[in-house]
């Protein structure tokens, strides 16, 4: 039973190894080791549970919004211009509100509404119906001159209400929504003309001020504009600068310190590197205020010493049997790099290059002083143009008045983790897929 | 894995990233910085001017507070520098002085409406009747008690009022980087010092010379306890509004829009028996109020486009009356004349 090794302890504690007294002892003690290890694991199970949940329970709600079915009465006088004609122009100006609460108040069966009333029927509709209805129409002009149903947004606090966030029972002076407003509420769903539909626009949409018409669109772009840049940039360089020191550079003074700046660069507060960007990137070449071109290089900055720390322990792990095989047969050293040592390093530089965009992509400092915190509607089409970032559209909907903004926070924040959780699991794929054992 | 693909693509990654510097275009939308207080109305016009215009684009609108957007505002001309910084505060001379050394000369203000403050609790608790003095006996850091000064001694609001409910005295109030903090010091800390007795006190303390005890007097009285008393919060009004949930016996300083957006959850408190609304603000009989800015450069007026008809849209009766999208937010609107000469000095790009 017993080892060499047990033998060896036990001898050097000048005890006798069958002491069953002292057996037991040591399997206590290991017992006792393995409990703290599962109780330090629960522990940080328990919290990662109760984040997830919290963020889930709060946020699953934010892929629903409740919409209402209205027919609209679709008027050719209404989309015609001074002169009796149907143009382009004339479409994109004709008064979509207008037609939208007209096909509200007859659905309610309202002949005509008092000033007050007509109020609170806007209340029951977003903002953005007449984008809605208009693009509608632009994509089939043959409709008008009928009355067609259109499902269109209900406003922000009709959907706070319907998924309960707006209390019902609260006294109605307090109330976002007055009695009369949630007669007709009432009305509509048991019409089923108002119901809770898969949340299209939580995708398309871009920043909004109200909630139901906000969406995460031009951070999506920005953050992948952001992401290219980042590996286009940092991987290259951080690759590049990791293979120099490995292979090529002299171990003398200057590559310790180089070395150990490196390690310190890992750990410079993000902020840091926004100001740099600022400083570098914006007031001296001049580069556009807001853009993803510079986020994707202020993250690019933050994620080098990631990428080249890995990429150092991944070459560094390639034995030098190899090294040594390949110069024997003639390899010049940079062959022996690209056709040997990269390729097995691989799985290890990928593994890190992928925590590195993963880690750039959850960061917001950075990105505050470069003006990336920012209201953008219009979604971004090339690497200059105004945009945001993923992390940067949850912080600012969490700073905003409307309940409708708190589920989606936490639904933007269920998108970054999806982002998040599909990239680590690549990086782990990738891992498992080229890792060679020697 | 062969070196050209290593060498290519770090050749591309490098020529990109000057390609991109190179082709940095003329702006073609308006940029804006600045006050977070102003920061959803300004949202709310640049979403509408959006869909309004069709050949101009959004205007981009950040975040980042008063100081900060105006900062960034002086720093010079050109496009790439923001054309409007808004502020819940009026510029400062050291700033105005600031723009011009860096040739921000013509500076066009445009005061928009005005935003309330106003005291809530807890929805679930008893209305509060609150006056400046109550407020300053509570927060200040040193009360007059028979005629001196000496560090606060109240614990419970009861104490400062027996009006008011048997609570700790627990205060969150905006940080001192907030330009709210600003209209809390001066419209109710320094009112209340006065009510109190303790302005007198102070100013006396101070010394003689008339001027600089004043000036040392004024300051006294913004000084607010920091015994636990109250709390700053540097974050924003969802924050405060957080700590009053875990802590319904707290009292929070808010924007009245907030406020109005958050009714069922907040309970306001009257200020010297007036309530808070649109229509005691806009007449002034609500004593805590503050004017809300932004300010244009006019030398980008005519090289960014769709800068004039953005300041135009923004000043329009449509988007700042008293029927418009923002007054439904909670911005306080102003009177017709002054609206009426807003509009006129934005026609004709009046400077400071």
């Amino acid at each position: 039973m017993a080892t060499t090794q047990d033998t060896l302890h036990a001898a050097a504690d000048g005890r006798k190894l069958n002491d069953p007294a002292m057996l037991k002892r040591r399997y206590a003690a290991e017992w006792r080791f393995k409990a703290y290890g599962l109780g330090a694991l629960g522990i940080a199970l328990f919290f990662l549970v109760v984040l997830f949940y919290s963020i889930i329970s709060q946020g699953w709600t934010a892929f629903l919004q409740t919409n209402i079915k209205l027919d609209v009465a679709l008027n050719e006088a209404d989309f015609q211009d001074a002169d009796g004609q149907i143009t382009e122009q004339s479409i994109r100006v004709a008064d979509y509100t207008k037609m939208a609460r007209d096909a509200l108040q007859s659905t309610l069966g309202l002949e005509s509404p008092t000033r007050p009333e007509k109020r609170d029927l806007r209340g029951l509709l977003s903002r953005g119906v007449d984008v809605q209805i208009r693009n509608k129409i632009e994509s089939d002009r043959s409709v008008i001159g009928q009355t067609v149903p259109v499902w269109v947004l209900a406003n922000g606090e009709v959907d706070a209400l319907i998924k309960g966030s707006i209390d019902r029972n609260t006294p109605e002076e307090r109330r976002q929504l007055n009695n009369k407003q949630l007669a007709w509420i009432d009305k509509l769903i048991a019409e089923g003309r108002l119901e809770k539909q898969f949340n299209t626009g939580l995708f398309t949409y871009g920043a909004s001020s109200q909630p139901e018409t906000a969406g995460l669109a031009v951070a999506l772009i920005g953050s992948f504009f952001m992401m290219l840049i980042v590996a286009l940039v940092a991987v290259p360089i951080g690759v590049a600068a990791a293979a120099y020191l490995e292979e090529f550079a002299p171990k003398n003074t200057f590559t310790d310190i180089i070395e150990v700046n490196i390690n310190n660069l890992a750990a410079v507060p993000s902020i840091v590197f926004g100001l740099l960007g600022l400083a570098v990137f914006i007031n001296f070449m001049g580069l556009p205020r807001s853009a993803s071109l510079v986020g994707g290089l202020v993250l690019s900055l933050m994620t080098l010493p990631t990428v080249i720390i890995a990429t150092r322990a991944a070459i560094r792990a390639v034995p030098p049997s190899i090294r040594e095989a390949a110069l024997g047969v003639g390899a010049s050293k940079m062959q022996t790099l690209f056709h040997h040592v990269l390729p097995l390093a691989l799985p290890g530089i990928l593994t890190g290059t992928i925590i590195g965009l993963v880690q750039a992509l959850g960061e917001t400092a950075p990105l505050l002083m470069i003006g990336l915190v920012a209201f953008v509607v219009d979604y971004p089409t090339t690497p200059l143009d105004p945009a945001t970032a993923l992390p940067v559209q949850i912080y600012m909907w969490a700073s905003s008045a409307e309940r409708g903004f708190v589920e989606r926070t936490m639904g933007a924040t269920i998108v970054l983790l999806m982002f998040l959780f599909v990239m680590n699991a690549a990086a782990v794929y990738l891992r498992r897929k080229f890792e060679r054992k020697w | 894995m062969n070196n050209k693909f290593f060498a290519m693509t770090a050749a591309v990654a490098v020529a990109g990233s000057f390609a991109f510097a190179n082709a940095a275009s003329a702006r073609d939308q308006v940029q804006i910085a600045g006050s977070s207080t102003v920061l959803p109305y300004a949202n709310i016009v640049a979403e509408q001017f959006g869909k309004t215009y069709d050949k101009f684009k959004t205007p981009v609108v950040e975040s980042g507070g008063s100081s900060a957007g105006l900062k960034q505002f002086c720093q010079g001309l050109g496009e790439k520098t923001i054309d409007i910084a808004n502020a819940s505060r009026k510029i400062k001379d050291a700033e105005v002085k600031a723009c011009a050394e860096a040739g921000v000369k013509d500076i066009m203000e445009i005061r928009f409406g005005y935003d309330g403050i106003v005291f809530a609790t807890d929805a679930k608790g008893d209305a509060w009747a609150l006056e400046p003095k109550d407020v300053y006996l509570a927060l200040a850091d040193k009360i007059p008690v028979d005629g001196k000064l000496v560090d606060n001694p109240n614990k419970k609001w009861k104490q400062v009022n027996a009006k008011l409910p048997d609570w700790d005295i627990v205060a969150y109030i905006p940080g001192e980087k907030h330009g709210t903090r600003e209209v809390f010091e001066v419209k109710v800390m320094e009112e209340g010092c006065k009510a109190s007795g303790a302005y007198d006190l102070h100013k006396a303390a101070a010394g003689d010379d008339e001027k600089k005890a004043k000036k040392a007097a004024e300051k006294a009285c913004f000084k607010v306890r920091k015994d636990g008393g109250t709390v700053d919060i540097d974050g924003d009004y969802t924050e405060t509004l957080a700590r009053l949930q875990s802590n319904p016996t707290g009292v929070g300083v808010f924007g009245l829009s907030f406020y109005e957006n958050n009714t069922d959850k907040l309970k306001v408190a009257t200020m010297s028996g007036i309530e808070p609304n649109v229509e005691t603000i806009s007449t002034g009989k609500y004593p805590v109020s503050r004017p809300l800015f932004f300010y244009v450069k006019k030398a980008h007026i005519g090289t960014i486009p769709g800068l004039k008809e953005y300041v135009e849209f923004f000043t329009s009766t449509k988007m700042i009356g008293p029927d418009g999208p923002l007054a439904e937010y909670g911005l306080v609107p102003m009177p017709k004349n002054e609206l009426d000469e807003l509009q006129k000095a934005v026609k004709s790009e009046e400077i400071m």
